[in-house]
């Protein structure tokens, strides 16, 4: 009863998805110009245009002027291209009394991060580390229950982390919500790592010891040279994971000033004073998802690789 | 010859003695201190204690005074409840059939050998790194019935088209699934792609061999051959279902009116905007419920089947 | 048989996981500069032993003593002992020279005393034009000698492998058993060798150990282990192709197979039943006479070859004798053919017999 199924489930869509990959294995390819290949190059164009209309409109509307957006259509090009919206995004956009723009919520989203990710990455290597290399009676009880808890509503759980960090004094602070994220990202980024250095030969690992190295000197100077795609895999999933963050983010900080740039991407847009301005939201949003989607275009295969395993997280 | 790096007294005993079981493999069990309070702690704990506390009168703050069912019943008697799980099940169904279908139709194509193969994936899995609330603005903004699709279709001339998800009770939710699906998809359909290249090439010529067509071939072959990547597909979308949250907030607030509310709304507007701590508690409770019905058949299926079958 | 001095003694070892058990009061005295050999098919508990021995897996109960030192709860790096494995297991990250000094730096010897002692292994396993590669510009061979080097330049007592050639391909399988051979009698360390491979057991050891089951079933030399296996599944495993077993009944001289009645005049009994008692009679393919031999056997007997293998520089026959099928290993110049007819002598002086009910040799 040592694994949950959990765990066989994303290792079976991990591997294959890093190793498989690469090469079509499908039916025999059909010649050009056939009809039933004119169906399903026609299918993935149309089904293409859904996927990225989006990203298109986003970018049109943001280079518009809002009496061009009043009287055109979202899908035109722009005839005028401005980059008023974007700066004022970035400087101006208000929610409710501050009008400094998304820049804020960036900086509070880039504190909020990288403590967050390094503290994360580190102690589930060295979880995943010991779980794989280091057993011991319980051990892997610890980490069913970890697994588990991937799987349970954070809604659940919400409540009594406000308390717990009420009474560490921590309620409110960077500290709690990096330490929120560390939690929660716990279960996918140990299970990624166990995964991992549950494939490293064991006989490296007795040979390291009859060498005489312990637990820290196998883990830094034997297992973490050998192991930096995961790691970079582990930190993508990550960076995304918490630059993402609604939920925590709007849960655990006290005050407005605060804010992760997600919600106070929301607050701009969703406010209901003042006249909307199409360009400048859509121009925010685009701000917002930049982080992930340089990260998503920058890192091709261990994106894949790492939303296989971290898709987990639901 | 010497023994280079014994230490011959103080080895000696060590050696000769069991150490204490609580003192054996210490450095594993400090370094996994987090983990074990975060396993223990967090998330065990913090689930007992908010099971127990969904059975109190606790309103503006947790008190241990028992209220037995009160707070179920109240739950189950809101219409804003109601409408929350409803909404659930139907987003939940049409998701599911949608993640699957698409995310296999179009693993499916891709998998034929064509050209641009890496193009396409890119493009169907970009949604997938964007946040729920980046996507539930965008498609704000595209269904926005006065300057978005609506208006578009209306200036090509079909003046009498009417597509307003956002201001319409009725299909609000599907509204949420055009979204949901646009982002979600990419995923689901990066899995069956795996899982589509990890069969048997060797299948696709005795299929071949046997004279039977394509399509034929992935339902009555493959698709069953792939059991196991559509469990996981599965669970991985009922999870991603039941916490359905920053995606309504974004798209439309839970409008109009309460149209398009969910359940994880209702606890987080129950704890930290109605003061109203106990409902939280029980709806919350009403989750874990959802996430143990979809998880137990799939943990026995998993589980009972390959360990003791 | 009790060693005086032993290098390495194994005391009532006992190893559970759970209700599986995986060794059982286990007794073994090697000797100093003894070259000893586990051997047994997978899941017999050997390699399991062998990490006992390294302090790599925790024993349920016992003692493991070396040198004269209890070391049973020791460190690994702490009992003197250097490890050689299957899978090389060298640092991917590290040079060679890395590999080599890993163990020595962890110990905080000097630097002088760490490169005297690559110098050293490097000559004796001539691999010094490697010692700035990583084991990935390695091939198999190359890299197995680094393995080797790495327990070597620790300068300890014992060595022990774990199937060490078994990733090797064939030929250089043969070459570095070789090697190892050489290697043994230059340095007179005491090794303890982990193997399914009988050919590298025969050629290697001093002595062996065959286990099953967490037990060993005999221990002795290859002479021993060959000619007079102390048990049915001992004679079984050793040699290839293996023995024929014949069921039968030993009654004074004699034991009486199906359609034969063997004499038993030349065999040395290890303790002769005293009644009619049924046994089983095992004879090895080799030990079957033809041709010249004939002449010394005390047992003839005509039969039809049924099946010709011919293997180069031996042809093995089979035939039907005694209500089985027999296997007999003639010359590679031997013309047979299924169908022939052939003359065949037997010799219970080299045969092996066993209690039907213990198994036992009698």
């Amino acid at each position: 009863m040592a694994d949950v199924g959990i765990l066989a489930a994303t290792k079976a869509a991990e591997q294959p998805v890093t190793a498989l990959l690469d090469s079509p294995r499908g039916p025999k390819p059909v010649r050009r110009f056939s009809r039933s290949n004119i169906i399903i190059y026609g299918t993935l164009f149309v089904v293409a245009l859904y996927y990225a209309l989006p990203l298109y409109v986003m970018i049109v509307t943001s280079l518009k002027g809002m009496p061009e957006i009043r009287v055109g259509n979202i899908f035109a090009p722009p005839l005028e291209v401005t980059f008023q919206p974007w700066v004022k995004a970035w400087q101006e956009a208000c929610t409710g009394i501050n009008c400094d723009g998304l820049s804020r919520g960036f900086w509070n989203s880039f504190q909020i991060l990288i403590p967050s990710v390094i503290l994360s990455v580190a102690i589930a290597s060295v979880n995943g580390y010991a779980l794989s290399m280091w057993k011991f009676r319980g051990s892997e009880v610890f980490f069913t229950l970890l697994m588990i808890g991937a799987f349970i509503p954070y809604q659940v759980m919400l409540y009594p982390i406000v308390i717990m960090l009420r009474e560490a004094g921590l309620y409110g602070s960077l500290t709690g919500l990096v330490l929120v994220h560390v939690a929660f990202g716990m279960p996918i980024n140990t299970l990624l790592f166990r995964n991992y250095f549950a494939s490293i030969p064991e006989e490296l690992f007795k040979a390291a010891r009859v060498d005489g190295a312990g637990f820290w000197a196998i883990f830094f100077r034997i297992m973490l040279p050998m192991s930096l795609p995961i790691f970079v895999v582990a930190l993508i999933i990550q960076v995304t994971g918490i630059w993402n963050d609604f939920l925590f983010g709007v849960t655990f900080t006290s005050s407005p000033e605060r804010y992760p740039m997600t919600v106070q991407l929301n607050n701009i847009v969703n406010s209901v004073q003042g006249v909307k301005e199409y360009n400048v939201n859509m121009a925010a949003t685009l701000l917002t998802g930049l982080v992930p989607l340089v990260i998503y275009f920058a890192s091709g295969k261990l994106f894949v690789r790492g939303i296989a395993a971290g898709a987990v997280k639901g | 010859m010497t023994i280079s790096d014994s230490r011959p007294d103080a080895g000696d005993r060590a050696a000769a003695r069991r150490p204490s079981r609580l003192f054996r493999n210490l450095p594993s069990k400090i370094a996994m201190l987090p983990l074990i309070f975060t396993a223990v702690v967090v998330f065990l704990g913090g689930t007992i204690w908010t099971v127990i506390y969904s059975f109190t009168k606790s309103g503006l703050l947790p008190r241990l005074s028992w209220a037995g069912l009160d707070q179920y019943e109240r739950l189950w008697s809101s219409r804003k409840w109601i409408v929350s799980i409803e909404n659930l099940a139907i987003y939940g169904f049409f998701s599911l059939i949608g993640t699957l279908v698409i995310g296999f139709t179009l693993a499916a194509l891709l998998d034929r050998k064509i050209r641009g193969e890496a193009v396409f994936r890119s493009i169907f899995l970009y949604p997938f790194a964007l946040s729920f609330i980046v996507t539930g603005l965008v498609w704000q903004w595209i269904l926005n019935p006065e300057l978005g699709l609506q208006n578009v279709v209306r200036e090509m001339g079909w003046t009498g088209f009417s597509f307003d998800p956002l201001n319409n009770p009725d299909i609000v939710m599907f509204g949420l699934l055009i979204a949901g699906l646009w982002q979600g998809t990419g995923l689901i359909m990066c899995i069956m792609l795996a899982g589509l290249r990890g069969i048997d090439e060797d299948i696709w010529k005795a299929a071949r061999v046997d004279g039977i067509g394509t399509v034929k071939t992935y339902i009555r072959v493959i698709i069953p051959m792939m059991r196991p990547v559509f469990v996981t597909s599965l669970v991985l979308i009922g999870a991603g279902i039941v916490k359905l949250y920053d995606l309504v907030v974004a798209q439309t607030s839970g409008g109009p009116g309460i149209s398009s509310e969910v359940p994880a709304k209702y606890v987080m507007t129950a704890m930290f905007g109605g003061q109203n701590l106990g409902q939280g508690f029980a709806a919350s409770t009403m989750m874990l419920v959802m996430v143990v019905i979809i998880l137990i058949p799939w943990a026995y299926l998993e589980f009972g089947g390959k360990k003791h079958g | 048989m009790t060693l005086l001095n032993p290098s390495v003694s194994i005391k009532n070892l006992d190893l559970s996981f759970g209700a599986v058990k995986v060794l059982q009061n286990l007794n073994l005295d090697i000797g100093d500069g003894e070259f000893l050999v586990l051997l047994g098919s997978s899941g017999c508990g050997k390699s399991t032993l062998l990490n006992v021995i390294a302090g790599l897996l925790e024993p349920t109960d016992g003692q493991i003593w070396i040198k004269g030192r209890n070391v049973t709860w020791a460190e690994p790096s702490e009992r003197g002992i250097g490890m050689v494995f299957q899978s090389y297991a060298l640092y991917p990250q590290m040079t060679v020279e890395g590999n080599l000094t890993f163990g020595l730096r962890n110990a905080r010897v000097p630097k002088a005393e760490i490169a005297k002692r690559v110098a050293r292994a490097a000559e004796i396993l001539q691999i010094e034009p490697l010692l700035k590669r990583k084991p990935g510009a390695l091939s198999g061979g190359q890299r197995q000698r680094v393995a080797i080097g790495r327990a070597l330049v620790r300068d300890v007592e014992v060595f022990l492998f774990d199937e060490p050639l078994s990733n090797l391909d064939a030929k250089l399988r043969a070459d570095l058993r070789v090697e190892l051979k050489r290697l043994h009698n230059n340095l007179q360390n005491t090794m303890i060798y982990v193997t399914h491979d009988q050919v590298e057991a025969m050629t290697l050891a001093d002595r062996i150990a065959i286990m099953k089951g967490g037990k060993i079933m005999q221990l002795g030399t290859p002479a021993e282990i060959y000619g007079k296996p102390q048990n049915l599944y001992v004679a079984d495993f050793i040699g290839s192709p293996s023995m024929t077993f014949f069921d039968g009944t030993v009654e004074g001289d004699v034991i009486r197979i199906p359609d034969h009645d063997l004499p038993l005049g030349t065999y040395e009994f290890a303790q002769r039943p005293a009644s009619v008692r049924p046994a089983i009679i095992g004879i090895r393919p080799e030990h079957v006479m033809t041709g010249d031999n004939l002449r010394s056997a005390p047992y003839k007997a005509e039969v039809i070859a049924d099946l010709v293998e011919p293997m180069g520089s031996d042809t093995l026959v089979h035939c039907a004798f005694g209500g089985q099928t027999m296997r007999v290993r003639m010359d590679g110049q031997a013309q047979v053919r299924a169908g022939d007819r052939l003359m065949i002598g037997i010799d219970p002086g080299a045969a092996s017999l066993f209690d039907k009910e213990t198994e036992a040799r009698l």
